[in-house]
């Protein structure tokens, strides 16, 4: 197990590389730069200001300078913020859409397996479609919707919410609930589809025959056998909730590390944009991993091998 | 029996989080506690990218560092008109070219120094030294040998026209008499820095090390900086060793980065701001009719227009742009698309700008541009290429273009497309002067109508256009060599008749900024550069209002 870890963490490398070059040369290609602006800046105060962030030089030489601080753990200064480093704005910003995107993953996965093994109790009955059409809707409402409809209604006319901001409890209940609402909505139909399956299954009607309540079948027989499909969604739903939140952290003005990503590119902010695209990199690469790794250790039947 | 339990469990299951949700009740809003304690919260736009005064370029940074430091002279909270700020008095000489400050003795930075004159003249050698690479050291440039140093061709700052006679006397000598010299330096790059502050931060000349960080910044304005988190907020409290302290009666400011148009509405409406940056254009009939008294419409100075390439056929062809500047119907896009009180514009500078209106106009007149549109040789716009207008990808501007697409082709006959790109790279075409028609908006820096007729020198960075004209540029120069402002409009009147006659640019409307504010907001008036000297402002809440 240790040496098949080692081998894929070895096998970030190239891949890591691989995404840096092809980012680095292909923002570097893109039109306007990350000083250019309406009010055109003078040639002389253009050619300082480049001087100081090493943009005169060749673009080789400037990747080879970025990426040995990279190397050293330097992924240098930012443009939009000058005094602030891209370390320092992934460090203050990646714990908020952490802490965001756990607490969307929690929601998700506790109303959307309520929710799932609920209606798979009844199913085809009026306690089946309720949930799974509310469930289609979440799928198919995209947040930059839902998110608005929330504020709409707790924020603004029932004021149980606040609009905006990520500080106290009441900040964040509604961009949790339509960040977490898609995956919810999936997980719901997942586990329903898998505990209609175990519902079947020998085992449980043995243990109703042993006179177990419906509770304690469900939760301690079936439960087990019925999440499974959820588990193997919950690892590219968690590399999707985390680095996915760009549009929820716009919408209700979260300082999270989404909008880094979407606006540095838009503003050229070529080290920022750098900086994100690595730490996502690596981030989701390793979420892989962990997933996989999981995985094998809950089910046997898979082993590393295969 | 099982039905029924599973019945409970809904009912659970649907009850409790709503119960639980009731717990929270109606309670009192940020901005209803905010009046109480006197704890402004502004929507600020985007995020601010830095604060440091001779680096920062945006509006948005602007309006936090104004509260953070004062320059010689501030401004009037109602018509900006120059008041003392760290300088009680000043002289001017008889030709206009030198003035005198003299600073006031209590006039402290935060953390207690005394403010001198040796802090401006240092702050000053900084923002011109090459090295920073200061976007707005141009400022500076009206003073003797300002941009010489700047550009290296003088050496010793010491010839430049800044000069320390006592700890409490500044002197500056200018190039010409520039009649808006004192509104000038109201501006940010007119600022004092503290010097030991950022020298222990890194080099004088150093850009974007820590010293604007909270903790770090030393300032001598009306408010301090307390915090400031990343896309999250900024906050100043007031400062108990700024001169004029007791006039300031807000505790703290919180400035909200808020890029989101919609979103920052919701939160105004929520009770959580005080005064929005925007407001969504789809919101502004409805806030007219029903909440006429949260929604102003302010004036800005700021033009709406389309450069031309004047240099690339057919744009190139006099009459063709004259008959393209005739047939808009200016007044359809204010009232019907833009709809926030703009007004049309058939010239650059707006109107008013420190008492100059231009006479010269365009004027509306469809069928004059199909005369002049056949003059041009495309009869009816038979033969005539199509022409494209460039616009960066807004939907407003879409909007606009449209409007004008279909002017141009029901008045002129003329197929007109719209390309839109994405912002780096429209800034990028159009620096190039790679365009055909392309949209563009130009805000003044002062009030003063050489911040809009300057852009259209011979080669100015801002030009963009490839239009040169001889003496257009000799009047502009002449307008800053002129002392007698009267002298000098008429000057300028001279110079906007050329503009408009040669048309390198089409005028469509002077800008507004719609924002909503709440009544309780007060001392915060309405002026052409959005500026609002926060130590005036104060908030009083109306008793038995409800939001």
């Amino acid at each position: 197990m240790l040496r098949y870890i080692a081998k894929r963490l070895l096998g970030m490398i190239p891949v890591l590389l691989i995404i840096s070059s092809l980012t680095f040369f292909m923002i570097h290609k893109a039109p306007g730069g990350p000083f250019s602006k309406d009010k055109q800046v003078s040639p002389e105060v253009l050619k300082n200001i480049e001087k100081h962030y090493w943009l005169d030089r060749p673009i080789p030489v400037q990747y080879l300078h970025y990426m040995g601080n990279v190397l050293k753990g330097d992924l240098g200064p930012s443009f939009k913020y000058p005094s602030r480093t891209v370390n320092e704005l992934i460090a203050d910003s990646f714990p908020v859409s952490l802490e965001l995107g756990c607490y969307a993953l929690l929601f998700a996965m506790f109303v959307g397996v309520i929710l799932g093994s609920l209606a798979s109790l009844r199913p085809n009955t009026i306690f089946d479609y309720a949930p799974m059409s509310l469930s289609m809707i979440g799928i198919c409402a995209p947040t930059f919707v839902i998110g608005p409809i929330l504020v709409l209604v707790f924020g603004n006319y029932f004021k149980w919410f606040n609009t905006g901001g990520w500080d106290s409890a009441r900040d964040k209940v509604l961009p949790v609930i339509t960040l977490g609402l898609y995956y919810c909505a999936y997980i719901a139909r997942l586990s329903r589809g898998g505990m209609l399956e175990i519902m079947n299954q020998d085992f449980i009607r043995t243990a109703r025959a042993k006179g177990a309540s419906t509770f304690r079948v469900i939760v301690l027989h079936a439960m087990r056998g019925g999440v499974l499909p959820v588990v193997s969604f919950l690892g590219p739903a968690a590399a999707g909730i985390i680095t996915g939140s760009f549009v929820v952290e716009k919408i209700f003005r979260i300082p999270g590390l989404g909008r880094f990503f979407v606006e540095s590119a838009f503003g050229r902010d070529y080290t920022m944009m750098m900086g994100t695209v690595l730490f996502y990199a690596f981030f989701v690469i390793l979420f892989n991993l962990v997933v996989d790794v999981v995985q094998t250790w809950l089910n046997p039947k898979i082993t590393i091998d295969s | 029996m099982r039905r029924g339990k599973i019945a409970w469990v809904w009912l659970l299951g649907i009850t409790l989080p709503c119960l639980l949700m009731m717990g929270c009740g109606k309670r009192v809003t940020r901005v209803e506690a905010g009046d109480q304690t006197q704890v402004y919260h502004r929507g600020n736009g985007a995020d601010p990218s830095d604060l440091d005064p001779q680096l920062i370029t945006g509006d948005i940074e602007h309006h936090i560092v104004s509260s953070l430091l004062e320059g010689l002279v501030a401004e009037d909270p109602k018509d900006l008109h120059p008041v003392p700020g760290v300088a009680e008095r000043w002289e001017i000489s008889e030709d206009g070219k030198t003035y005198t400050f003299y600073l006031r003795k209590n006039a402290r930075w935060s953390n207690g120094d005394a403010v001198t004159a040796d802090d401006f003249y240092k702050s000053y050698q900084r923002i011109l030294s090459p090295g920073l690479g200061s976007e707005y050291n141009y400022m500076l440039f009206v003073v003797e040998n300002a941009e010489e140093f700047n550009t290296e061709k003088v050496k010793d700052f010491k010839q430049v026209g800044f000069q320390v006679i006592d700890p409490y006397t500044f002197q500056v000598k200018l190039k010409n008499s520039t009649p808006y010299f004192l509104s000038l330096i109201t501006h940010p790059s007119w600022y004092p820095v503290h010097m030991p502050t950022i020298l222990k931060f890194g080099k004088m000349d150093e850009r974007g090390t820590r010293w604007t960080r909270p903790g770090n910044f030393v300032g001598n304005g009306a408010f301090r900086l307390s915090e400031w988190k990343v896309n999250n907020v900024l906050v100043v409290t007031n400062s108990p060793t700024y001169w004029d302290a007791k006039v300031v009666r807000l505790k703290e400011i919180r400035f909200y980065p808020t890029d989101n148009q919609d979103a920052e509405e919701r939160s105004f409406r929520a009770g959580q701001l005080h005064s929005t940056y925007e407001v969504p254009l789809t919101k502004i009939e409805v806030y007219k009719k029903q909440y006429p008294d949260l929604i102003h419409i302010d004036p800005l100075l700021s033009t709406y227009f389309y450069r031309v390439n004047v240099k690339k056929p057919p744009m190139d062809n006099l009459k063709l742009r004259k008959a393209l500047a005739m047939a808009i119907d200016r007044e359809l896009i204010v009232e019907k698309i833009r709809r926030g009180g703009e007004l049309p514009a058939y010239n650059l500078t707006p109107p008013g700008t420190a008492g100059y209106t231009a006479r010269a106009q365009i004027k509306k007149d469809f069928a004059g541009a199909k005369k002049l549109l056949a003059e041009a040789g495309y009869p009816d716009g038979k033969g005539c290429p199509p022409i494209e207008i460039l616009i960066n990808t807004h939907e407003a501007h879409k909007t606009i273009a449209e409007a004008i697409q279909s002017m141009w082709k029901e008045n002129l006959g003329l197929e007109v497309t719209i390309a839109n790109q994405e912002w780096k790279v429209y800034l990028d075409t159009q620096k190039r002067i790679d365009y055909q028609v392309c949209r563009a908006g130009w805000s003044g820096d002062y009030v003063d109508p050489n911040s809009f007729l300057d852009l259209f020198l011979t080669g100015g960075g801002n030009n963009e256009t490839g239009w040169s004209n001889k003496e257009y540029d000799n009047l502009i120069a002449e307008a800053g060599r002129t002392g007698d402002q009267q002298k000098r409009m008429e000057v300028f009147q001279k110079a906007e008749a050329i503009l408009m006659d040669e048309l390198p640019i089409i005028p469509i409307y002077f800008y507004t900024r719609p924002v909503l504010r709440q009544p309780s907001l007060k001392g915060y008036y309405p002026n052409i550069l959005d500026l609002h000297p926060f130590k005036w402002v104060y908030l009083e809440s109306t008793p038995g209002k409800k939001e």
